[in-house]
């Protein structure tokens, strides 16, 4: 008969003893992983010191001219003396409000939109803000009745970026979705036309689209009729997009399983509701992370824009760099676009993860 | 028979297409003038902090303004890159192609553009350390050059050595920023490229007393505005915009004094207060007094774009007037 004896409690492991075995289970398990960990230290040695000095402990913030910051570590002054062109070209300074408010106004519909989560018209009232907020933004920013006009070629820098991005993606969306489908149909025709615009836009690099709608589509005009420079980049980058996009949600078309068109048929679904109520859902929110991916690498390719003579946020700072008063301050310039360019797209990566946490329907273990 | 009629016909055609082709009216009814230039080169076409465009390029996009619409605001700036720059002028999407651009046979003949004169003299030159002791070309026999790749500055350097019986080695970077780098590193005793692209570098050296720039030029490169063809009347307006900011240094009137009261009727003439030189420009008569007043003549401009007001300091050289030494030159204001 087994009887229990009080047992004397065990020491509560060394939170010391903890980390070295931690240490040793993950850095130094043997001979090869312990060199590669002194390796790898040893090059963070070498990297952060210089890294942290010349962007920290050597920078100058105070705002003071070029030649007072000196050459030791960075001049942020002259990021802090650029910024507003960073940020929005040559957009005039004193109606910096209207930009402003189209961000706030897509930051307060996308709130509206979560609030109005079980609410009986939620739909609509979604769909109408979709339809009404490219209208207030366009009107906004270009101007109209009662709004002085700005012309284009005076947008710019982080403000352009993020335009020619978001109306990229916006826009080929739904001409990506119709090819997507255009390519599984059961029509001659129209399968092979999506197939050979898909397969041809992306045979071709984004700059080569760029080039030209920049360079040639012009020659065709009649001289003196010239289209907006913008439209034409934006029409340019659309196309390129929505091949793109065509491809990710082909994909996640081809994933849905037989057996759910199968019972859409038995349901007496036409074709149209078949789409729409049963397959393109299942197929987009398998598809968000891809569609994630390409909209983050249409993010990084309006950088390409350079070529075409549209200040985008780099090459606003390309542009600032031949100031005659902040010459060699390059380097300040194109880090400050690093980490711009990281804070954006990684937000939006991580928006992605959650995205695809809420819209998830599997089962977890 | 037939075939004069025709070709009547096709020529009825073609003036009918040139008529069409009038930039001083199209500029006049936009009340805008579009002008091309870089997307930014130092000294030449970049911004200030406030987004407004500056430069010796820019000037001459503000002075054709003040002379059409009387205002040298009344610009857009149409940044383009250097492979742009003729098709944006030959497609009618500028009036001007204000950017660095160099004047030769070849674009002046197959592009359908004209220039209309020169607005600065450049030339490939040499930065060499302060420390080597050499003061002219002939004295860099043997020596290393940083360089960039691909451009026409490799060709030319080749030639002057090869021309001269002398040997040399090169460094090749694929920007002037890596050129700059890899002097300063001391990978080699010279560097060679444009000689107002040289200055901008310099500037930018750790120590910039430590290099010289070397009074010798090697090539030929002429830098000036251009117009579309087939349109003289416009040609003239862009040529003598250039010219009066010329003549009104050589005349000694800047933008501080356009105003005062002249007895010298050279003067008088320029600035439209006596004879009729405005009507054969179809334009108004206060064209020139607008460009001296509102961009200034060539000096001022010069000074404050890469003469002696910047950082860039570059000593006027061959870009001084006939009579101080250089080679700008306007022809008469009669």
């Amino acid at each position: 008969m087994a009887v229990f004896k009080q047992q004397t409690p065990k020491k509560a492991p060394n939170p010391e003893t903890k980390i070295v075995s931690w240490l040793r289970e993950n850095l130094f398990p043997n001979a090869t992983n312990s060199a590669l960990t002194l390796l790898a230290l040893y090059v963070i040695y070498l990297i952060v010191p210089v890294v942290a000095n010349w962007m920290l402990f050597d920078a100058t913030f105070a705002p003071v001219s070029n030649e007072q910051c000196g050459i030791k570590g960075a001049c942020w002054s002259y990021i802090f003396e650029k910024l507003d062109l960073f940020i929005y070209g040559f957009y005039p300074p004193e109606i910096y409000w209207r930009p402003q408010w189209v961000l706030i106004l897509a930051l307060s519909f996308v709130w509206i939109a979560k609030l109005l989560k079980q609410h009986k018209y939620k739909t609509k009232i979604t769909i109408t803000l979709i339809i009404i907020y490219p209208i207030i933004s366009f009107f906004l920013l270009y101007g109209g009745p009662g709004l002085e006009i700005v012309e284009t070629y005076k947008w710019g820098g982080l403000m352009l970026t993020i335009i020619v991005a978001t109306v990229g993606v916006i826009a080929s969306f739904p001409i990506g979705v119709l090819l997507a489908l255009g390519r599984q149909s059961k029509m001659p025709i129209i399968r092979f036309l999506s197939i050979i615009y898909i397969e041809f836009i992306r045979g071709v690099p984004l700059i080569t689209i760029l080039f030209m709608a920049s360079v040639i589509l012009p020659l065709f005009f009649k001289e003196g009729m010239d289209m907006d420079k913008l439209l034409r980049a934006l029409i340019g980058i659309t196309m390129f997009q929505s091949a793109y996009i065509a491809e990710v949600i082909r994909g996640g078309l081809q994933a849905i399983p037989r057996g759910q068109y199968e019972a859409a048929d038995a349901m007496g679904l036409n074709f149209i509701q078949k789409i729409v109520l049963i397959i393109l859902p299942q197929a987009l929110k398998i598809s968000i992370p891809n569609i994630v991916g390409s909209f983050i690498a249409l993010f990084k390719d309006t950088t390409l824009l350079l070529i075409i003579g549209l200040f985008d946020i780099l090459s606003m700072v390309h542009l600032t760099t031949s100031d005659e008063k902040w010459l060699g301050r390059s380097t300040e310039g194109y880090v400050f676009v690093m980490v711009v360019m990281w804070i954006i797209l990684y937000s939006i990566s991580h928006y992605s993860k959650v995205l695809e946490l809420r819209y998830s329907t599997e089962h977890k273990n | 028979m037939a075939s004069d009629l025709l070709y009547i016909l096709l020529l009825l055609a073609f003036s009918g297409f040139c008529a069409q082709a009038d930039t001083l009216s199209n500029v006049k009814a936009k009340n805008v003038l579009n002008c091309g230039v870089s997307t930014g080169l130092v000294g030449f076409s970049s911004t200030d902090s406030a987004g407004k465009w500056k430069g010796l390029d820019v000037d001459i996009c503000r002075a054709v303004a003040a002379a059409t619409l009387g205002d040298a605001n009344k610009v857009r700036f149409v940044p383009l890159t250097a492979k742009e720059r003729f098709i944006a002028l030959q497609s009618g999407e500028i009036d001007i192609l204000s950017r660095n651009t160099t004047w030769t046979l070849s674009r002046d003949t197959s592009l359908g553009i004209n220039f209309v004169g020169v607005n600065y003299y450049d030339g490939q030159g040499f930065m060499v350390k302060k420390s080597l002791g050499v003061n002219n070309v002939k004295q860099l026999d043997g020596a290393t050059f940083c360089l960039q790749h691909g451009t026409t500055t490799e060709m030319s350097l080749a030639d002057y050595f090869t021309s001269h019986n002398m040997t040399y080695n090169s460094t090749l970077s694929d920007t002037s920023q890596q050129t700059k780098v890899e002097f300063e590193t001391g990978r080699c005793d010279a560097l060679t490229s444009d000689r107002s692209q040289l200055h901008a570098i310099r500037t930018t050296l750790k120590q910039p007393s430590s290099a010289i720039i070397l009074p010798e030029i090697i090539t030929k490169e002429p830098l000036g505005p251009s117009v579309r063809q087939g349109d003289d009347k416009w040609f003239n307006i862009v040529k003598w915009s250039l010219n009066t900011m010329i003549g009104a240094e050589e005349l000694g009137i800047n933008s501080n004094n356009a105003s005062t009261q002249f007895k010298n009727p050279k003067i008088l003439r320029m600035l439209g207060r006596s004879g009729r030189l405005h009507k054969h420009l179809g334009l108004d008569k206060k064209w020139a007094f607008n460009i001296i007043s509102q961009v200034g003549n060539y000096a001022q401009s010069f000074d404050r774009n890469i003469g002696k007001d910047t950082h860039l300091k570059i000593s006027r050289g061959l870009n001084a007037l006939w009579n101080d030494g250089g080679i700008l030159y306007s022809p008469p204001f009669r």
